[in-house]
């Protein structure tokens, strides 16, 4: 934490204006391809939000952005860069397929927390060996961890094309599940608020913000999470506090591939209603931008993701309606928002930080004791070549 | 103009944020002379002689150099201008020749040869004059640190310095090594040279300064000539007020003994043995003292106490054997038995530096039952803790919410202090205990330190300064090389005999 801001400056004000800048090159950039940046923003933003149709495929992507992006955020928080939210959810949704598909499901009430522990369980296996192979092996997670994701999606293909596909049928995909494992929609759930019968929105948004609040808790809350967090700021100390580096990186990976496998719940029961090839569709590598974004904090994680199923949506929109604008240029703008908000932070926060603080040095009595400066003493910022 | 000042500041300011890091100083060094700064940490030394070697700019000031008005940007203009700076932490290329580091940066031309030989040459000058005698084909990883500074120096030399800064050139040397920087300082001295010594340590710069300087809170508050001063009245400058040099206590009455460890051996990573076979006691109500130059041993050794390394041999608390062959989480078993640690380095392990006061103040006893409520953590018990805590050990500001990296060294050290005392340990490991703490606080950790062992409780003390060790220590071991050369009584010995200790040298040997 850092004393230099309120909070509420970390985790919104900066991100704001990490966001404008992005949306003011992008807009340059749409400008040098001769469109007009105006009518695209207002293309992207009233495709994504202008709409209960819009708001119903926003919400459901940032349904899928959430649980990636709580699943790398709980991981950084151990210092663990965990990019395996591809395999981990590819396996979440084999585990949830297999819930679904096991028994009569009577009611989706009753098969939703089966298929929420099925999704957890699996994805959580699949993040169990890379970190495994960290704490014995010293293999570093990075590596293994996307490794894992080819061999998921290896497995997957294996599995649809083999095991799991229908017979006779020729789509590698498994059987639709029945009326009792399929998650009621937006539509059904709020007739009134006017989305379409096929909106993909659906109930697992309300378990994206049970996670949100629980994935609080852990962190900040209980004494795991106290532990997790001192063994990323760390590791010596947390040795000398007595915690174990073997049983924080295996909880801390098992959490968080459990969270990536949650994704599941939506993309394959709420919206697919079936298992299909890749049902990830690149959102665990989208995850580690929302948590970055979101500062590893739930709240941010949840408006990163907002803002991500937004330009998802939107951007699809914007190369629906705009002649020209390609689905690459609606990567470019994405990748522009990835960019300023997570490699770029730093340039926003140093200004924002001295800006604060030199609105708090004035009103404030000098500290009793020697002059402080948030990041340590003035020593401390010696520069030696 | 006055050509005899090798160097004059003059109304130098500099902030960081928020921070006045130096106010309007004006200092006069004259050529020829040791002039000594003194100040505690945080009082701006650093950061005045960073402006001087060309790391910062000065906000506002002017520096002149032998008389003229001088701009240093960069550190190329510093040396441009006759500086030389020695660091604390060396700057040289660990596997580079003694010779290749000293032309580093200062080759003549593209070839190596010509410089080499030119260094070679005036190696060997040094060495004949000043007794700097290093061998200039060793390789920089090989050497000790007392060398590795001669080197500092001799780069230095190389580049025709006229002025030396040295940034407290004695924290890695034992005090034989000290003596001889101090006998090369003064040759440099009388040869013309000026010097400056940045130091927090009263006795160095009694010992070798002709003038002094104190710095308090980034402002220059007096220069004094050394042989009209006295340590009181330098530490008052220092800290602002009345200060007590030495620990007040009253002879030890050991009682049972606490801790017994037989034949303890630890071998690291790299298959080093850093424990040779360590035998030691200690009594409850004695504090123990370990001396010796840091880096042999001795941070294993509490390491293993703390119960974060492996090793081998017997380790007894109040008659109990330890098991010293487990995980990393038995730290945690010997906090039950009632170890307390106070790490060497408070910044790495001590503290998370990131978690605010209340969150630190219950760290490795988190899992207190008193810190939680079933499945959560009880925060608003640990804020009342600490506010408890801090009241008590007078951490200044006593803001809970505050975290760790904002508070000085001594408040930082005085949390640590009062997690760990105020449980109540059978045995207090306490390592380097007033390393980067300002003087009040060092008066305030040792009184602690004297109570807890008045209180009855046995203390091992680990510290690289002499001073402290013989403060405090009712006993004093000396490490070596991961052995313990030999126990002295703190009345029948001195600094000259644990010295010899230090570097490993015992009468049966010499």
């Amino acid at each position: 934490m850092n004393d230099a801001m309120p909070k509420w400056a970390d985790i919104v004000l900066i991100p704001l204006i990490n966001l404008a800048l992005a949306l003011f090159v992008s807009g340059l950039v749409v400008a040098l391809i001769g469109k007009n940046p105006f009518e695209a923003l207002y293309i992207l933003v009233s495709g994504s939000v202008g709409s209960a149709y819009g708001w119903g495929y926003t919400l459901f992507y940032a349904t899928n952005f959430i649980f990636t992006g709580l699943s790398v955020a709980v991981a950084f928080h151990a210092r663990l860069f965990n990019i395996g939210g591809e395999g981990q959810a590819a396996l979440g949704g084999l585990g949830v397929a297999l819930v679904a598909l096991s028994i009569d499901w009577p009611h989706w009430a009753l098969a939703l927390p089966v298929a929420v522990i099925g999704g957890m369980v699996f994805g959580a296996l699949w993040a169990a060996v890379p970190a495994y192979l960290q704490v014995r092996r010293g293999s570093h997670i990075v590596i293994t961890t996307i490794m894992f994701n080819y061999i998921a999606a290896a497995l997957m293909v294996y599995l649809l094309a083999n095991v799991l596909k229908v017979p006779g049928s020729a789509s590698p995909e498994t059987a639709r599940f029945i009326e009792g494992a399929r998650l009621p929609n937006a539509a059904d759930i709020l007739p009134w608020v006017g989305f379409s019968r096929s909106t993909p929105l659906n109930v697992s948004f309300l378990v994206a913000v049970l996670a949100c609040i629980g994935v609080y808790f852990l962190i900040w809350r209980t004494r795991l999470g106290y532990e997790i967090r001192a063994f990323g700021h760390s590791e010596p100390a947390a040795l000398y506090a007595g915690i174990s580096p073997v049983r924080i990186t295996m909880l801390a990976m098992l959490i968080s591939g459990g969270l990536s496998g949650l994704m599941a719940i939506n993309a394959v029961m709420g919206e697919a209603e079936r298992l299909v090839l890749d049902p990830v569709q690149g959102a665990g590598f989208v995850g580690i931008a929302v948590a970055l974004m979101g500062r590893s904090h739930p709240l941010g994680v949840f408006i990163a993701a907002l803002l991500f199923g937004a330009l998802y949506q939107g951007g699809a929109e914007l190369t629906f309606e705009m002649n020209g604008m390609t689905r690459e240029m609606i990567l470019v703008i994405q990748a522009l928002v990835i960019l300023f908000t997570g490699a770029l932070d730093n340039m926003v926060r140093s200004p924002v930080e001295r800006m604060f603080l030199s609105r708090r040095r004035q009103p404030s009595a000098p500290l009793p004791t020697t002059p402080m400066t948030p990041g340590g003493h003035p020593d401390d910022a010696k520069v030696e070549p | 103009m006055d050509e005899t000042l090798a160097i004059e500041l003059r109304g130098i300011s500099k902030a960081f944020g928020p921070v006045q890091a130096n106010k309007d100083i004006s200092i006069q060094v004259k050529r020829g002379t040791i002039h000594g700064i003194i100040g505690e940490n945080g009082a701006g030394k650093s950061t005045l002689m960073s402006i001087l070697y060309g790391f910062y700019r000065a906000d506002s000031g002017e520096v002149f150099i032998g008389g003229k008005k001088t701009e240093i940007p960069d550190s190329q203009a510093a040396i441009d201008a006759g500086i030389g700076m020695v660091f604390q932490h060396f700057k040289l290329v660990e596997n580079f020749t003694v010779l290749e580091n000293v032309i580093l940066g200062a080759e003549d031309g593209r070839l190596l040869k010509p410089s080499l030989a030119k260094a070679r040459k005036l190696l060997k000058k040094l060495a004949d004059d000043y007794e700097m005698d290093v061998d200039p084909d060793a390789i920089i990883e090989d050497l000790g640190v007392g060398q590795q500074q001669r080197v500092e120096i001799l780069k230095a030399l190389y580049r025709e310095a006229d002025i030396l800064i040295l940034d407290e050139p004695t924290g890695v040397l034992t005090p034989a090594e000290a003596d001889h920087l101090f006998r090369i300082l003064k040759g440099l001295r009388d040869e013309g040279k000026t010097i400056i010594l940045i130091t927090h340590k009263l006795r160095e710069i009694m010992e070798i300064t002709d003038t002094v300087s104190v710095m308090r809170r980034g402002e220059m508050t007096a220069t004094v000539k050394t042989a009209e001063t006295s340590p009181e009245q330098l530490a008052e400058l220092m800290v602002g007020r009345k200060v007590l040099l030495r620990v007040d206590k009253m002879p030890a009455t050991p009682g049972d003994v606490v801790l017994e460890v037989e034949n303890l051996r630890v071998v690291d990573d790299r298959n080093v043995e850093r424990l040779r076979g360590i035998d030691l006691t200690i009594r409850a109500g004695e504090v123990l003292g370990i001396a010796g130059v840091s880096g042999n041993g001795q941070s294993e050794l509490l390491e293993i106490l703390g119960g974060y390394a492996k090793g081998t041999g017997v380790i007894r608390v109040n008659g109990q054997q330890i098991d010293i062959t487990g995980s990393a989480s038995v730290a945690r078993t010997r906090r039950a038995r009632g170890i307390a640690h106070v790490p060497e380095d408070r910044q790495r392990e001590g503290l998370i530096m990131d978690y605010r006061a209340w969150e630190n103040i219950g760290f490795g006893y988190h899992d207190d039952p008193k810190f939680n409520s079933g499945l959560l953590m009880d925060n608003s018990a640990l804020k009342a803790d600490c506010v408890d805590k801090m009241e008590r050990f007078d951490v200044r500001p006593p803001d809970p919410n505050l975290a760790a990296k904002n508070f000085s060294g001594g408040n930082q050290q005085k949390i640590v202090l009062a997690r760990e005392i105020e449980r109540n340990p059978d045995l207090l490991l306490i390592g380097q205990p007033t390393r980067g703490v300002d003087i009040g606080a060092i008066e305030f950790i040792h009184q602690q330190i004297v109570a807890l062992r008045d209180q009855g409780k046995a203390i091992l003390l680990v510290s690289v300064e002499l001073d402290e060790i013989m403060a405090l220590s009712d006993r004093i071991a000396v490490m070596f090389d991961g052995r313990i050369m030999g126990e002295r009584l703190p009345s029948e010995t001195n600094q000259g005999e644990l010295g010899l200790l230090m570097a490993g040298i015992t009468e049966d040997a010499a």
